[in-house]
């Protein structure tokens, strides 16, 4: 009976310590998480969490513990999958409103081929060159209303898909 | 006369029901031709895929069985016109599609001589020709599973001829009531489905084929086996199977049959059979042989709503309303307007919508059957015990509450066949189809937000690795220049310096 327990103990207190030891010394691979923390985001890289892109965003989540609901194009959904993912108990509401999907329009007859949206756009879904007219490609944008500022005459607009 | 036995097999049906058939009153005539409409529209999206490309313009004159569009993409079907005439306009009409909402259709006004194209009746000399160039004949015919799922025919051929094919399995189990097409087809024209169950062995290399039929058709059993003692082709068996809904739908039917269950997320070819419908292998013998494409179909009209409920022979592109006022019309009872069967057809809001090559059934009814208010779940697991694919409903019920889709997905919600056989037996009256309808919609949309951001996040990186790039040419060339300059010495620049002060004062 005796030697049970001990043997028992023994054996609860090797493996207590080598997971504490594991736990603390032992680096977690941390690119392995930013890669599935990146997963869940929405490749929007629309850089409205004040990160230039998402996967940068993932990675000041692991590495920086950068806030897990500045994603307003992934909505609470994300944030919820996020908290899941990263095991927080709670999952913070958006800090700002979700975004509703869009792609961006070149209003054609307006546009002066400054090529300021194509530089600007993260995804390369504007075409067009110097002093010709650019267009978007629908299936390409993420919606993310980069080209809209950077546009002199004010020809892009963002369509709800 | 000597004729192959009809036999029950050794599979059996996971649950199924037994339902009221209501066939006999859509049987009772032969199967009748409608006169010619004025009007034929014709949607390009008729199949699964992408839409037909048209080829024709507005104005153009068209004969019957003319190319108007052409497949398009890897997944496709042509679409040909039904009869000759002027095509008038290429714009969105009503269907009874998937979405409900207008498709593009070419609309041809019809000048009622329905003159053929040349190349019709020139039977195609197909023991002669490789399988695969068979295969590529039936392509350019239209022709599509006209069971109802609409897969073009040749690329469900041709992806199965690439596996390890053992049956061919011709299907004439219809188990949904009402719809009695391919009943009325296997009686009146047994003797092409069987040709065109030999074009299809032969495009396909195979020796062995079932035709399979429901043990309360005894006419289509009787002139089938007549059709099959005159080929005298010993690769072709009749088989018999109970009357139990939903024996007819292609993976329940190979399990009936070889006693084999389909894999989940899986293809019957997964188990070594190919599962074609009657009305195809009858569409293939009249391409191949007679040089007609798709361009008619055998389709039921019935339900208690129709003054004479028949089959008719009908032009793709017919309105459903020419074709309902040829059956008598409507009577005074008629409220429901149904394109396919009672338990998986879809209800349209007009009888302008042309009838497809998909439309097995026009169904009116007097009214609509109405299950009661919703209750909540009880769990007696009556839904389980008749659910064709043996899934679990009720479970599924809950987790498409919750919207849980990894768990959706690994109880098999993605092998729900939508039979309705659940919601037929729910005591608390449940619409579980409709819930399992829209969770695999969810998840659907959720499987093509990922892909999207999949390929956002391919595109941006992509980027980001040009910009670097650029970034390190530009930054070597400059080192490079600098280089050259720093060889050519002070010397050189003061050189340079002279000739461009003098370009100045000139």
């Amino acid at each position: 009976m005796l030697t049970a327990v001990l043997i028992l103990t023994v054996i609860a207190l090797i493996a207590g310590l080598g997971l504490g030891f594991a736990a603390r010394k032992l680096p977690a691979d941390s690119s392995e998480l930013v890669e599935r923390v990146n997963e869940l985001l929405p490749q929007t890289q629309c850089a409205q969490c004040g990160y230039p892109g998402c996967r940068p965003y993932a990675a000041a989540i692991v590495e920086d513990g950068a806030a897990i609901n500045l994603c307003p194009p992934g909505g609470n959904d994300t944030v919820r999958r996020l908290a899941d993912l990263l095991g927080r108990s709670e999952a913070p509401p958006l800090a700002t409103g979700p975004a509703a999907p869009a792609v961006a329009v070149i209003d054609e007859s307006l546009c002066i081929g400054c090529t300021y949206c194509r530089a600007a756009c993260p995804v390369d879904a504007i075409v067009g060159a110097h002093q010709l007219m650019h267009t978007v490609i629908e299936q390409e944008c993420t919606g993310c209303e980069l080209c809209v500022a950077p546009c002199p005459v004010d020809c892009i607009s963002m369509r709800a898909t | 006369m000597p004729s192959p036995a009809p036999t029950y097999d050794l599979g059996r049906l996971h649950g199924g029901l037994r339902l009221a058939a209501h066939k006999s009153a859509s049987t009772g005539l032969p199967v009748q031709s409608p006169p010619l409409p004025a009007q034929l529209i014709l949607p390009i999206d008729q199949h699964v895929g992408e839409p037909a490309r048209p080829l024709v313009g507005i104005g153009e004159h068209v004969l019957r069985g003319q190319l108007l569009a052409e497949s398009t993409g890897t997944l496709g079907a042509p679409v040909h016109a039904s009869s000759s005439g002027k095509v008038v306009a290429i714009e969105p009409w009503p269907v009874a599609g998937r979405r409900g909402d207008p498709a593009p259709c070419i609309v041809i006004e019809c000048d009622g001589d329905d003159r053929a194209v040349e190349s019709r009746g020139n039977p195609v000399p197909y023991a002669e020709l490789p399988g695969d160039e068979v295969l590529r004949r039936i392509l350019q015919g239209g022709i599509v599973g006209l069971g109802g799922a609409v897969y073009p025919t040749a690329q469900k051929l041709m992806q199965a001829a690439a596996g390890e094919l053992e049956y061919l399995i011709l299907n004439g189990a219809e188990c949904e009531p009402y719809i009695s097409c391919d009943d009325m087809l296997m009686r009146e024209r047994a003797g092409d489905i069987v040709s065109g169950a030999q074009i299809l062995l032969h495009a396909l290399g195979l020796d062995s084929a079932c035709i399979v039929v429901e043990s309360d058709k005894p006419d289509a059993i009787k002139q089938l086996a007549a059709a099959m003692t005159d080929a005298a082709d010993e690769r072709l068996v009749l088989k018999q199977v109970p009357t139990i809904y939903p024996s007819g739908g292609e993976d329940q039917l190979v399990q009936l049959v070889t006693d084999r269950e389909v894999p989940s997320g899986g293809l019957p070819t997964d188990v070594g059979c190919l599962v074609q419908n009657v009305g195809t292998a009858a569409a293939i013998h009249d391409w191949l042989r007679d040089g007609e494409p798709l361009v008619s179909r055998i389709t039921t009209i019935s339900g208690d709503g129709i003054a004479q409920p028949m089959n008719v022979r009908a032009r793709i592109g017919t309105t459903v309303a020419e074709l309902v006022q040829f059956a008598g019309g409507y009577t005074d009872s008629a409220r429901h307007l149904v394109i396919g069967g009672p338990m998986t057809g879809k209800s349209v809001s007009t009888d302008r919508v042309p009838l497809v090559k998909a439309t097995n059934c026009i169904l009116v009814l007097s009214e609509v059957p109405q299950p009661g208010p919703e209750l909540p779940c009880i769990r007696c697991g009556e839904c389980a015990a008749v659910c064709p694919v043996q899934l679990q409903p009720q479970q599924l019920f809950w987790y498409a509450c919750a919207d849980d889709e990894r768990q959706l997905r690994s109880h098999g919600l993605t092998d729900c066949i939508e039979c309705g056989c659940c919601d037929l037996v729910c005591p608390s009256h449940i619409p579980l189809t409709y819930d399992f309808r829209m969770a695999k919609a969810r998840i659907r949309e959720l499987e093509d937000e990922k892909a999207r951001a999949e390929r956002a996040r391919r595109r941006f990186e992509a980027r980001n690795e040009r910009l670097q790039r650029e970034q390190r040419e530009r930054e070597t060339e400059l080192a490079r220049q600098k280089e050259t300059a720093r060889k050519a010495g002070p010397d050189a620049i003061a050189e340079i310096m002279k000739r461009k002060q003098q370009d100045d004062g000139d």
